[in-house]
Formats: structure tokens, C-alpha cells, sequence
């Protein structure tokens, strides 16, 4: 709960607390945490002085201000048509029968979160992916394989 | 109709001295800006094509010591990509653009709004901009651009919703009017513009408004920053003179058996083959804001349709019926269709709901899925009940 508080106070300071600083304010939640708590959605409610449900309801609205317990590395898998025509369906096989999950699922050492995402914008480059900000692209099974193996050696 | 052949340009990423440009601009007065800027004849460069030095005029004459200009950078139409390339490489000039705005309108203060799939982008932008400041101090200038970033909602392109989004609330479009010119960001008169509308600027100020009028035709002047991908053996980022006609484009970027274009990704419609001749790419034709998907005989459009339904169904903010449940019944009708649940005439139901989506809808999002719906249905019928 300390630690909540000191996260929402540095960020606070930073960006400051007026209503407009909410969203950057959950980005660097996110950044950090990779989701957003209870807790933390009404620490920010407490500093911005505004109710937990405006802070929820703004949250909810954007796909990647997460309110569920995502991993260490969130995996966005885009599936929109370019992607889609290249082989996002081997690629997302790949990353599925390694990471024994599907999507919408967190592996249970939260390590990994697989999503689906919409366009993230490499189509002339697809299939892409996003792992947390970094964009792969030109995504072949083989390559998906070693990027996921160089992830799972920094544990 | 006037048909330019495919012609190869390179304004958007020459390198300029910007402090020339920006002095250049500077010695201008306002309303020579803006001349320059309505002469030249452009349009905004995301897609909706509204000619930029109008906004500048209309946000020029507000009263209101406090004023804004916005870059929208929030590049989220399927297919589209030139805006990352844009600011990738050339980001100084996307600032030069925004200070150039700014002391047109009597903007002090600018912000770019960043997709949140760029993120990786931010830290060499930031530098850029560091470096950018330090210059207009040197000229005089005193003028500052802010970041923010999204995260991951299509709908904060559109302009009102992406100012909800820097304020801190949902990104749910406003109703309009009034438009962003008299109440944008914060309530206060706004200018938006695209990335490239803004790097557009840079060069008619360094070039002359006279020479970018000579490109395009009379309806789309100048020259535009396409993305092409799909079934093609040369996909990226090519900028090309505006008034080709598909044919043209495809003859250059198609892989011999193109079936179909998609010109403006799924907000924009598709053109069959049997229309390639006949179909400008431009507002006299098809208007695009850059995303061009080339789609081979191997494809089946109903899958085409079907991803950019599910695109739709999820990007709609929900806030209006029409947008939110219409998106939702489209997907579940083709879907019947395909599978034999629903006559194939059903289908012109689903069209006439698309059509009632474009009136009734509040923002540009419910009022464009109506466009790829119609022309895939209208063109490839059989793909879809079949």
C-alpha cells in the first residue's frame, strides 16, 4: 500500500494533479505496474480529488490502461487485415503452445499477458506484434521463437 | 475529369533548414500566412480533407487570448502508417509547422498527441523537440509543444474525442457544433492538423504556394503520403502526386492479379477491379488519408469485410446507438448470411441500416463504416453469401 502511494505521489508531482494529468498519470501506473489496481485506481481518485469512478470509467475506456493483472510483458498480437493476411494465425500458434496461454490469459508466474490488438501500424512490415512498447515485425514462427526465448533469459 | 499519370515526389521528407523556413514565416505577416496556405490549395492530410487555411482563418478571428494548436498524431486507420515514418524522420518539421500555426492562430502553446502503439518513438521525438526549443528561442520565438500520449483507442483520431483525451476523460467525440476552431482543446479556440498537413506547410512557406498549386489536380492539389500494403511486392511509404487514378496506382504497386483496392483503410471504401480506370484516387474520386490495401484473387472479401466489422465493433466509443449497436448487427448479419441463417437479401437490409449509421450517427466513425460496408457488399456480392 506504501508503495502505491509513493508511485501515485511521484507521478502526481510530475504531471500534477489536475484532471488533465489523469491520463498521463495511469500511463506511468501502467508503465511500471502493467495494470491497474483497485488500490491504486483510488489513490489517484484520493490525489486528484475526484471520485474512483470517474478514474475507473476513464481507465476502462482505453484498451491499454489494463484493470486486470496483466505480466511483466504484455504481448499484443495485432489481427487487423494486413496482419491478418500474413500469418498472424501461425504467429499467434507459436507464442500460444509456448507460453501455455491463450489470449486474454497471463501466464501463472505473470511473466506474459497475450492479447489481440487492432492496427498497430506495420502493415507494409506484417505480421507485428507489440511487447509492451517495442514493435517486432516481419514476424516469421522462427523469429517470434528466439524473441520470446531472449525474453524468457531476463527473468 | 483531369488524370494525372503516377508521378513520384519528395517534398514530406527533404531536409530543409527550418530556421529558414520558420524566419521566412515569421517575416510573413498573418494573413500572408494564411493566403499562402488557402493558394496552395491543401487539404488536410488525416483523411477528411478540410482546406487548412481555412481552419487557420476561422481560428485566426477568434477573439480569445488563449489558443491552441494540436498535431494529431494519433494514426489508428488500419493500413496507415506515414505518420510514424513522418515523425521518425523528419519530426522537426512537424514542429516547424505547429510554430508556424501557432503564431498564425495566436497559439502560444501546442501539443502532439502521440498513439500509444508509437511509444517507442517518444524518447527520440522528446529529444527533437528539446532541440527544436532551443532554435525558436534563438529566432525570438516564444512558443512551447507538450506530449501526450494515447493508449490504444482508435477513436481518439477523431478530433473532439482527442481532445476529451487531453483533458483526462473518456475519449467519446463532442457534439458539434461547435467545431474546434471556436471551442477545441480545454473549451478554447483549437487548429488541428494531421502530421503531414503540418509538414505540408513547412515546405509551401519554403517553396511558394504557387508551386505546390502546379501538383494535383483541381479538386486534390498537391502531393500526399501514401501507405501501401497488402498484396503487393512493394510495400511502404510512397509519396505520389494526387489525380492518378487506381488503375495507374495499381499498374505501379499491384502484384498482376489485384482484385480489389481498399483507398482509406476501413473507413474508406473499396474499388474492384472493373472501376480501376475509372476511380481517381483524391476527393474527386476516392479521398484517402494514405492507407492504400491492395488485395490479390487469392482473397476472400468477405474476410476483408469481416475483420474490419470486428475492427469497428470494438473501436466504437458505444456512446451513440446508431454507432454502437449498428457496428455490432453488420458483423452479426454477415456473419448469418455466410452461414446460410439469413436470405442473401438480408443483405440489403444491412445496407440500408449502414445508411441510416452515416445520418444518424454522432462522429465520423459511425458515419464511414457505412462506406467499406456498401461498396464490398455492392461489389463482391458473392464473396459474401457464399
Amino acid at each position: 500500500m506504501y508503495e502505491v502511494e509513493d508511485l501515485v505521489k511521484d507521478l502526481s508531482t510530475k504531471y500534477g494533479t489536475g484532471r488533465s494529468s489523469l491520463m498521463p498519470i495511469l500511463q506511468g501506473i501502467v508503465e511500471k505496474h502493467n495494470y491497474l489496481s483497485d488500490e491504486v485506481m483510488v489513490e489517484v481518485a484520493k490525489t486528484l480529488d475526484i471520485s474512483a469512478a470517474e478514474v475507473y470509467g476513464t481507465a476502462s475506456f482505453y484498451t491499454f490502461l489494463d484493470t486486470q493483472v496483466r505480466g511483466k510483458y504484455v504481448i499484443r498480437v495485432c489481427k487487423t487485415i494486413t496482419c491478418s493476411m500474413k500469418g498472424k494465425g501461425e504467429i499467434m500458434q507459436v507464442i500460444e503452445d509456448m507460453l501455455k496461454i491463450r489470449p486474454g490469459e497471463t501466464t501463472p508466474d505473470r511473466m506474459f499477458s497475450l492479447l489481440e490488438t487492432n492496427c498497430i501500424g506495420w502493415c507494409h512490415k506484417a505480421p507485428a506484434i507489440l511487447i509492451n512498447e517495442i514493435p517486432y515485425t516481419e514476424l516469421t514462427p522462427e523469429k517470434v521463437v528466439e524473441i520470446l526465448k531472449s525474453y524468457m533469459k531476463t527473468k | 475529369m483531369e488524370n494525372k499519370v503516377l508521378n513520384k515526389v519528395g517534398l514530406i521528407f527533404e531536409n530543409v533548414d527550418p530556421k529558414e523556413v520558420l524566419t521566412k514565416a515569421f517575416n510573413m505577416s498573418k494573413d500572408e500566412v494564411i493566403q499562402q496556405v488557402l493558394d496552395s490549395g491543401l487539404k488536410g492530410r488525416g483523411g477528411a480533407g478540410f482546406p487548412t487555411g481555412l481552419k487557420w482563418k476561422f481560428t485566426a478571428a477568434e477573439k480569445d487570448p488563449e489558443k491552441y494548436i494540436v498535431c494529431n498524431a494519433d494514426e489508428g486507420e488500419p493500413g496507415t502508417f506515414k505518420d510514424r515514418e513522418i515523425l521518425d524522420r523528419v519530426a522537426y518539421k512537424v514542429y516547424g509547422g505547429m510554430a508556424i500555426a501557432g503564431r498564425t492562430i495566436g497559439a502560444k502553446e501546442g501539443y502532439v498527441y502521440l498513439r500509444g502503439e508509437y511509444k517507442f518513438l517518444l524518447p527520440k521525438l522528446m529529444k527533437e523537440l528539446d532541440d527544436f526549443h532551443k532554435m525558436i528561442d534563438e529566432i525570438g520565438y516564444d512558443f512551447r509543444i507538450h506530449y501526450r500520449l494515447g493508449s490504444g483507442a482508435y477513436i481518439c483520431g477523431e478530433e473532439s474525442a482527442l481532445f476529451e483525451s487531453i483533458e483526462g476523460f473518456r475519449g467519446e467525440p463532442r457534439n458539434k457544433p461547435p467545431y474546434p476552431t471556436t471551442s477545441g482543446v480545454f473549451s478554447k479556440p483549437t487548429s488541428i492538423n494531421n502530421v503531414e498537413t503540418l509538414v505540408t506547410v513547412m515546405m509551401i512557406i519554403k517553396d511558394g504556394a504557387e508551386s505546390y498549386f502546379k501538383l494535383g489536380t483541381k479538386d486534390s492539389r498537391g502531393s500526399k503520403v501514401f501507405s501501401i500494403s497488402g498484396d503487393t511486392p512493394t510495400p511502404g511509404i510512397f509519396e505520389l502526386e494526387l489525380g492518378m487514378s487506381v488503375q495507374q496506382f495499381v499498374d505501379e504497386f499491384g502484384d498482376g492479379d489485384t482484385k480489389a483496392v481498399q483507398v482509406g483503410g476501413a473507413s474508406g471504401f473499396c474499388v474492384p477491379r472493373k472501376k480501376f480506370t475509372e476511380t481517381i484516387i483524391g476527393f474527386e474520386g476516392v479521398p484517402t488519408g494514405g492507407s492504400m490495401k491492395l488485395f490479390n484473387s487469392s482473397r476472400s472479401m468477405y474476410n476483408v469485410l469481416h475483420n474490419y466489422l470486428d475492427f469497428f465493433t470494438e473501436e466504437s466509443c458505444g456512446q451513440c446507438t446508431p454507432c454502437r449497436v449498428g457496428c455490432q448487427q453488420l458483423l452479426k448479419g454477415v456473419e448469418k448470411v455466410k452461414k446460410g441463417e439469413s436470405k442473401s437479401t438480408y443483405l440489403n437490409e444491412l445496407v440500408k441500416l449502414a445508411e441510416t449509421m452515416k445520418i444518424a450517427s454522432k462522429c465520423g466513425l459511425g458515419q464511414s463504416v457505412g462506406n467499406a460496408f456498401r461498396t464490398i457488399v455492392e461489389n463482391f456480392r458473392e464473396e459474401i453469401i457464399y
